[in-house]
């Protein structure tokens, strides 16, 4: 039985179902670390010892027939940017290279008393800042379809670990594209949920009105598993959403028929690599043949949202960031400084990589005396027109589509040197963030050998309806992506 | 450009980023770049609409007014880069 | 050259929650330094505040208080600097839509009234200690800081006054009528020695009517000093105009021991807090029922309680003002009448001797040995002519020593009066017999003569004496002489 082909809800059964042991499925998957990792580098931190022991704990525990947890066993990676006790959590940064969570975040904690068996804390951007994983401090991601390109970002190490099945299914964190991109670019699903859905408690902020933690993973069902497992009301965030989450997996059927969908004009035309606009085309005949009604609809505030976005999310993160000086944890410089302040400026310059350093530039002056009203404030009602754009559409479509990027897999250095260039790679992501909505990055298909992502947005809290769509065109196109790594 | 070597240089210090020359010549050039292309922002006439900070409307979130367990000292220093006698110490601040 | 003096107040107090603004960390004043901490109020990357509804309820309930508009909608924002004794380099605070504004403070001045306009009264959350050592030990010789995070995170209160004081003090009467208010609503523990209560200054000179510039004066930890700074830097500020000198605005140090303010260098003039709101809390929208239920729920205000001291117990004002400016002293007054005794004379007794000696053994009101019974039957003891005034004065002194009741020591030291008539008649007769020569000079019409042989009665009664009696049986034993 090859393990590591198979899903995360199919390795949780089996387990289960004791036909295999959770020792043994965790050894399959560090094996395959072991084998493909230095090719990959999805990885900052891997915590083998810790999974063995708790493997063997869990073995233990179904020998005993007690409970181990719904998904015990089953390996899981960690984006880095989420706070895990007593195991390094770097954000990719020099600043927390040494960094030592006191806490778990809620979404660890939530996965960890499932029984999934952390395997390690995956690369991303610094701080979740980029597209790319190029913005690591500890190193690029490579793409497991073609190692000379970039995983997408900032969620790159969870994408291509997933993608290279170095481990079932891993937790990302999306900003403003953060986790769909990257599975788009890795062919693998992604799911930033409705704003509110999932604790924020214990991811490192970047921007905190945008950020979301999600589910990344090789297939919907599993995408629809581990949002069931992190989802839910968390008294420690003030954001966090008090209903009760949807049932996602025992409702997940793939029933669409009748559903009414429109294709997002703003997001599919100009600016759109013509092969991947090729293969978003053909997903959606299959949509159509579904049983779906596809319009287009053009939601003109949209036009607005990247510059906005980059403002908004600058200036959050400006403010986020500033505690990263050297007193209570973290990076401080060595060198001898004459008072505080050359010492908070010493640690933050060379603690921060170029990137973060940008970004905090552009919040601040975003956010200083003079600048508020024409920037930030202008910014923050923008988002009231996308939000109102994306209200109008509900009233007639029950989803929207477009590509989840513009291109494919970009070559690592390509875009590195022109921040506008790589920031644009977000744009057809980055209004759902505004909004809060939930949306889901699918496989449609792959061009010249590259994977290429269907975006599925939804309104607040219908996520099981975007994972049904997601379902029934995963069902249809029936692609069996598999990076050749 | 949009924004001047004196804004690098102001916004640098509120951010407490110590910069050099260079740097600041590419944030001057990087961030007039990003800030040009948020420029369309400012020309749509938003005079009647309100600003979002929160896209999902909640409201009145509070707790109960309940002590909890602090961190034992030891785990509150313990990713300090400098401390004393469970104190953060920092070099001096006037 | 018409000068007025233009005074406004910035006031923090930190409000009396069991725990933390944004944590479940204990608000406790003291322990060991960052004993009161976790991940919440120490910043760590990833964690989120939660907002306290007692710290909420508190803000609303002063801002009623203080006749304030209770905002509809309030948004929390932070306020971004760096300084190493905020854990997140940001504060989360209140900006544009604070938690109520628009009120007023009415303050008593003696033979005027002040209303003082109440700009807002807003929440927000304390910063920790920065604790400098080395070298000299003085901030400005400092090597370097110790950061203790334990204050970091209490919920404070800030009150923000229009510039509608006058005087000095006008200021500090505000302070005290503030202070009283936030005791009685028991929201604050208001402890200027501790920090709890904190207040900056701003103060100009308008000349001819024609505003002058703004100073702010930091750094005043007593209702003193408060007082004693806003002189200085009147005066300081009047001089610089007289002798045609422009005044900087500027933040200025006030010095206690030297008694000058001077300006106060930050290294730091980089100052623009970048506010914006705080994404991680979402809007305040407080209920209108239970802004009205805390309307109905609020107590009796220190200037209405004067009122009544005055209206109810006929109490002198300036009586009044000591037993209602601390509430717990007003509270015993109250106990103690209710315990029996005329009103006045318990209340002259507890504004004079009682809070005489709370001073002298530096004992608080609620500490005091003798509670407000040993104080209504110390009183009835005088009423019934058991004791003399004069011996109640010792016994009192006498109760706060050994912790004994009043009946108790007057009983032990057989302290009570001599009121039996016989033997009263007795020792005037004898004094009579003594003093032929005062007898004379009574006989001849010189008043002085029956305090001098008063006096004698007393002395010779060892102050037993009831001297009503004394003084009776004095005037008819002479009538008959004569
Ligand atoms: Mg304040
Ligand atoms: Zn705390």
């Amino acid at each position: 039985m090859d393990l590591i082909e198979k899903d995360a809800l199919t390795l949780g059964r089996l387990i289960a179902r004791r036909e295999v042991s959770a020792s043994e499925v965790v050894e399959a998957y560090l094996n395959r670390i072991e084998k493909v990792e230095s090719m990959l580098h999805a990885f900052i931190n891997l915590s083998g010892d810790l999974a063995r022991r708790l493997a063997a704990e869990i073995d233990e525990k179904i020998s005993r027939g007690e409970n181990a947890g719904e998904f015990a066993g089953v390996p899981i990676a960690i984006k880095d940017v989420l706070s895990t006790k007593n195991f390094p959590t770097t954000c990719a940064s020099r600043m927390l290279e040494n960094f030592v969570p006191v806490y778990d975040a809620t979404a660890v904690e939530k996965v960890l008393s499932a029984g999934c068996v952390m395997l390690g804390k995956t690369n991303m951007d610094e701080f979740a800042m980029g597209s790319s994983t190029e913005n690591s401090y500890f190193g690029v991601t490579r793409n497991p379809w073609d190692t000379d390109r970039v995983p997408g970002g900032s969620s790159g190490g969870s994408a291509a670990a997933v993608a290279a099945r170095e481990v079932p299914w891993a937790l990302g964190s999306d900003t403003g594209g953060s986790i769909r991109q990257p599975a788009a670019l890795c062919g693998i699903v992604g799911m930033k949920p409705t704003y509110g859905l999932v604790s924020r408690y214990g991811l490192v902020a970047f921007a905190s009105s945008l950020d979301q933690v999600g589910p990344m993973t090789l297939n919907v069902s599993d995408c629809a598993a581990l949002l069931g497992l992190i989802a839910g009301h968390d008294p420690l965030d003030s954001t966090s959403i008090p209903d009760e989450p949807e049932d996602y997996l025992s409702e997940l059927n793939g029933e669409i028929r009748g559903l009414k969908a429109a294709v997002v004009k703003e997001l599919s035309g100009e600016g759109i690599d013509p092969d991947v606009l090729r293969c978003f085309n053909e997903a959606l005949d299959t949509l159509d043949a579904c049983g779906v009604s596809i319009e287009e609809v053009s939601l003109s505030s949209f036009e607005y949202a990247l510059s906005a976005y980059y403002i908004i999310a600058p200036a959050e993160a400006s403010s986020n960031l500033a505690r990263f000086d050297g007193v209570r944890y973290g990076f401080r410089t060595d060198h001898e400084c004459d008072d505080v302040w050359e010492m908070y400026d010493r640690t933050r310059s060379e603690g921060f990589g170029g990137e973060v350093k940008r970004r905090i530039m552009l919040g601040t002056y975003a956010l200083s005396a003079g600048y508020y009203e024409a920037y930030y404030a202008q910014a923050q009602k923008i988002r009231t027109l996308i939000i109102n754009d994306y209200r109008k559409a509900w009233e007639k479509f029950d989803v929207l589509l477009s590509p989840t990027s513009p291109t494919t897999a970009f070559r690592i250095g390509e875009k590195i040197d022109d921040p506008l260039t790589m920031y644009l790679s977000d744009v057809c992501t980055i209004p759902v963030n505004l909004a809060g909505i939930p949306a889901i990055s699918v496989p449609c298909g792959l061009s010249e050998g590259l994977p290429v992502g269907l975006q599925i947005m939804g309104p607040p809290l219908k996520e099981l309806r975007i994972l049904n769509v997601a379902y029934a065109l995963e069902q249809s196109l029936n692609l069996n992506m598999r990076p050749p790594i | 450009m949009v924004i001047s070597m004196e804004d690098v240089e102001h916004v640098a210090k509120l951010a407490r980023l110590y910069l050099t020359k260079e740097e600041k010549k590419m944030f001057k050039r990087q961030l007039s770049d990003v800030l040009e292309h948020a420029r369309i922002i400012s020309g749509i006439d938003t005079s009647d609409v309100e600003p979002t900070s929160h896209a999902i409307p909640l409201a009145n979130v509070a707790r109960e007014d309940e002590v909890r367990p602090s961190l034992p000292v030891e785990e509150a220093v313990r990713n300090a880069p400098w401390s004393e006698g469970g104190a953060f110490m920092v070099p001096k601040i006037i | 050259m018409e000068f007025e003096t233009i005074i406004g107040l910035e006031i923090h107090a930190e409000l009396s929650t069991k725990s933390k603004m944004f944590c479940g960390c204990s608000t406790e004043f003291g322990g060991e330094p960052n004993t009161r901490t976790c991940p919440v109020c120490l910043g760590h990357p990833g964690t989120l505040p939660v907002a306290n509804r007692k710290a909420i309820e508190y803000t609303i309930l002063l801002g009623l208080a203080l006749n304030c508009e209770i905002a509809r909608r309030s948004l929390f924002h932070r306020k971004n600097y760096f300084y190493p004794d905020m854990p997140k380099n940001y504060q989360i605070s209140q900006y544009d839509i604070p938690l109520s504004k628009n009120g007023f403070l009415e303050i008593d001045m003696g033979d005027y009234k002040r209303k003082v306009g109440i700009t807002r009264v807003h929440l927000e959350e304390d910063t920790g200690k920065s604790i400098h050592v080395g070298e000299s030990g003085r901030i400005h010789g400092a090597g370097r800081s110790l950061e203790d995070f334990n204050r970091a995170g209490i919920p404070l209160v800030e009150i923000v006054t229009e510039p509608d004081l006058r005087t000095p003090e006008e200021a500090r009467n505000f302070m005290i009528e503030l202070r009283a208010m936030l005791e009685y609503l028991g929201i604050s523990d208001c402890k200027m020695e501790e920090g709890s209560l904190r207040c900056d200054a701003n103060i100009s000179i308008a000349v001819d009517g024609v505003q002058g510039t703004k100073v702010e004066i930091k750094n005043m930890n007593s209702f003193r000093a408060l007082q004693r700074a806003l002189s200085f830097e009147e005066k300081r500020q009047k001089e610089i105009i007289i002798g045609g000198g422009k005044i900087p605005q500027e933040t200025r140090h006030w010095d206690e021991a030297a008694g000058v303010t001077h300006t106060l260098r930050m290294k730091e003039e980089a100052f623009d807090y970048r506010y914006f709101p705080e994404p991680d809390l979402v809007p305040l929208e407080p209920d209108p029922q239970i802004v009205e239920e805390l309307q109905k729920s609020l107590p009796e205000t220190p200037g209405q309680r004067l009122d009544r001291f005055i209206r109810k117990y006929g109490l002198p004002k300036d009586t009044a003002r000591v037993l209602v400016y601390d509430k717990k002293l007003g509270d015993f007054y109250e106990e103690a009448v209710a315990k029996g005794g005329n009103p006045v004379a318990i209340a002259k007794w507890l504004a004079g001797d009682f809070v005489g000696l709370l001073n002298e053994f530096s004992i608080k009101v609620e500490n005091s040995p003798i509670g407000p019974h040993g104080i209504s039957e110390l009183i009835l003891l005088v009423e019934r002519g058991v004791i003399s005034g004069r011996m109640a004065k010792d016994v009192l002194k006498e109760a706060f020593q050994s912790g004994e009741s009043p009946a108790q020591i007057v009983s032990r030291k057989g302290l009570s009066q001599i009121a039996d008539s016989e033997e009263i008649a007795l020792i005037v007769e004898r004094v009579v017999d003594d003093n032929p020569q005062a007898v004379r000079d009574f006989l001849e019409g010189k008043e002085q003569a029956l305090k001098f042989l008063m006096g004698q009665v007393m002395k010779l009664s060892r102050g037993k004496a009831n001297p009503t009696m004394a003084s009776e049986k004095l005037r008819e034993l002479l009538e008959k002489r004569q």
